[in-house]
């Protein structure tokens, strides 16, 4: 169910060539679910174009300083002559400034890439700790069952049905924004997802024999739950996961887009399109356009993949985006 | 039943009771006693006088005995006063609620419509061209955070295409009510409803898509076709009514939460909703107005999870076990 798809249902009907030129059909290979996701996920087109993307934003958020000192124009440097024009607004694309200014008359790629580097940061840390919780609490839950599993049950009902963007709002207006913070708070709204997968996959797999039989072993609690049930949870957490970056990313973008997300200077993608609709509509297209395009690009890049991933584990199409 | 739905509205009830007790300690955590009065003081105040208003608003009492009296009255109907202008809470709420319902159910009734309908063409026409096309459009707009959507369509459609459009499209404008004027409610809403819609539908294309595929494979379909049925019939009649309980389920999710304040839709628009004024209730740490709002969104969505899964129970007897 990937978004172009003829690359990938392809894939599903040709057997890969075992090595060294043997007889197709002859051999008989054993190929580990893991090695199947990966061999669909390379022959998805989809998932190619837009892993290289999302790695061409990594490499320009990893050298942002290069675009600095290409340009000769650090990310918070305002230039008051050549960067504004006679009433102080943002002055459009030139050789000078390829992509315009902002509304300080800062140089607006150098911005745009370092912005890249608080919401990959922020997206990609959230999501890892969101998942980190989520997993050993769905873990816990679903193994121990009883008190344990009411208790973080009911948690993840409460977290499931607060309102994130408002409960969010006040946490960072009060705790005062900045990188950690939002990376903490987008997590920890985040995890009850994770946590119901988890916990249901394990309930289901807690009766099945192979548990009996690593109990009847002497295998204790710990044990079981990260040698046996971990490792058979752990692709729908990951298909979760490559999903969860880019509403992280989206969520980071909308708290500071709202105003309470990393602090001035610091250069982010919600943080510039939010001052720039004050700025688009009086003909400086360029300040909302370039930032907007560089976030939906990323959290286009970031779906497609997810998706992709989604499909190489299971082909059939599952009910994960919702 | 009756033993299921009461332990729901005793949850129901814990959830509402832990949000608010959680904003509640958020705010005497953070700055807002101070800043509350402060602000209301004046920059020349006195020591005296920031005191004698902490006084008057209770803000001096212990933290216990102020949340006890907030809640003691909101069990007794009553939200309490905001801090500045000393309107009731009620009447503020009154005031905001028509806006953001307005722009819910105009764009809950546009994304259902669209989401369906292009779940079913792609569901049919699976694989094809249409569903592809679909899949990718529903991915983008997935991927679009929502006030770069929002902005997009005030610059295509209100200022840059409003010779073409001949100024029909309009945004940043007085709240017009339903009763008023209808058409001019509608004018202004317009661009909001697309925005929320759009945003929004992906889900229901992918999710109708998915709930389709599925039900048009059941053993029932087949004995419908071979009956001689039309295909449309066989489609719409069976198809379709089985395969909509999911999208039902999510709507309600959905509705629910966006009641809360369509936060930033509502930003970008410049519409004084629920969202628009709990943010800046928010920014004044109007504690008695953000913890109105506040239950208020918890309470949409904890009905709405309510009726979903009573909804479920009803139809599905096994959900009642769990």
């Amino acid at each position: 169910m990937s978004i172009i798809s003829s690359a990938h249902g392809e894939a599903e009907a040709q057997p890969v060539t075992p090595a060294g030129g043997q007889p197709v059909g002859k051999k008989i290979e054993g190929r580990s679910p893991w090695r199947l996701a990966y061999e669909r996920l390379r022959a998805d087109r989809a998932a190619i174009i837009s892993l290289v993307t999302i790695i061409v934003i990594v490499l320009c958020a990893v050298f942002a300083p290069v675009f600095a000192s290409i340009t000769g124009h650090p990310p918070n440097v305002q230039y008051v002559n050549t960067g504004e024009n006679a009433a102080g607004g943002p002055v459009p694309p030139s050789s000078l400034f390829w992509l315009g200014t902002d509304s300080n008359g800062r140089d607006l790629l150098v911005r745009i890439v370092y912005g890249a580097r608080i919401s990959l940061e922020i997206g990609v840390l959230s999501t890892l700790l969101a998942v980190a919780l989520g997993t050993i609490l769905g873990l816990a839950a679903g193994f121990f069952g009883r008190v344990v599993d009411t208790i973080i049950a009911r948690i993840v009902d409460v977290m499931l049905s607060i309102p994130f963007l408002l409960l969010a709002l006040s946490l960072a207006y009060i705790v005062g924004p900045s990188v950690l913070v939002v990376t903490f708070i987008i997590g920890g709204f985040s995890w009850a997802a994770v946590a119901r997968i988890v916990r249901g996959q394990v309930m289901t797999m807690r009766e099945k024999e192979y548990i009996e039989a690593a109990r009847a072993l002497g295998a204790g609690p710990w044990r079981i739950m990260i040698i046996d049930l971990l490792p058979n949870v752990i692709a729908q957490v990951i298909v979760y996961a490559s999903l969860l970056i880019p509403l992280a990313i989206v969520a980071e973008a909308g708290l500071s887009f709202l105003g309470v997300g990393v602090p001035a200077p610091t250069a982010d993608w919600g943080e510039m399109i939010s001052t720039a609709g004050g700025y688009y509509q009086y003909g400086y297209w360029w300040f909302l356009f370039f930032p907007s395009l560089a976030l939906l690009l990323t959290t286009f890049a970031f779906n497609i993949f997810g998706d992709s991933v989604r499909d190489a584990f299971d082909p059939r199409g599952g009910q994960l985006f919702v | 039943m009756i033993r299921f739905l009461i332990r729901r509205i005793a949850l129901a009830i814990l959830v509402l009771w832990l949000v608010s007790v959680g904003v509640f300690a958020l705010f005497f955590i953070g700055p807002g006693p101070n800043q509350v009065a402060r602000v209301m003081a004046g920059r020349l105040a006195t020591a005296a006088r920031i005191a004698q208003i902490r006084h008057d608003l209770h803000l001096d009492q212990p933290i216990y005995l102020q949340y006890w009296h907030w809640l003691w009255n909101l069990l007794h109907g009553d939200l309490g006063y905001d801090y500045y202008q000393g309107q009731s809470v009620d009447s503020v709420i009154k005031l905001a609620a028509p806006i953001t319902i307005s722009l819910v159910i105009g764009a809950a009734i546009i994304w259902l419509v669209y989401g369906v309908l292009t779940g079913v063409l792609s569901a049919v026409k699976s694989r094809s061209l249409l569903d592809r096309g679909f899949t990718a459009s529903a991915l983008t707009f997935y991927s679009m955070p929502t006030f770069v959507l929002g902005f997009s369509l005030i610059w295509l459609l209100s200022y840059e295409g409003n010779s073409l459009f001949g100024g029909f499209f309009i945004a940043h404008e007085q709240w017009i009510s339903f009763t008023s004027n209808p058409l001019g409610w509608a004018r202004l809403l317009i661009l909001p409803w697309i925005t929320v819609a759009l945003v929004t539908a992906a889900t229901y294309t992918r999710l109708t898509r998915g709930s389709m595929l599925d039900v048009m494979g059941e053993d029932y379909i087949r004995t419908a076709r071979s009956k001689g049925m039309r295909e449309r019939r066989v489609i719409l009649r069976h198809g379709l009514r089985a395969a909509l309980t999911p999208v039902v389920t999510q709507a309600g999710l959905d509705i629910g939460a966006s009641l809360g304040g369509v936060v930033i839709t509502e930003q970008v628009f410049g519409l004084p909703g629920l969202g628009w004024t709990a943010v800046q209730a928010i920014n004044q740490q109007d504690l008695p107005l953000i913890m109105g709002i506040v239950i208020l969104a918890s309470v949409f969505v904890v009905v709405a999870n309510l009726v979903v899964d009573m909804l479920y129970a009803v139809l599905d007897p096994r959900a009642r076990l769990n």
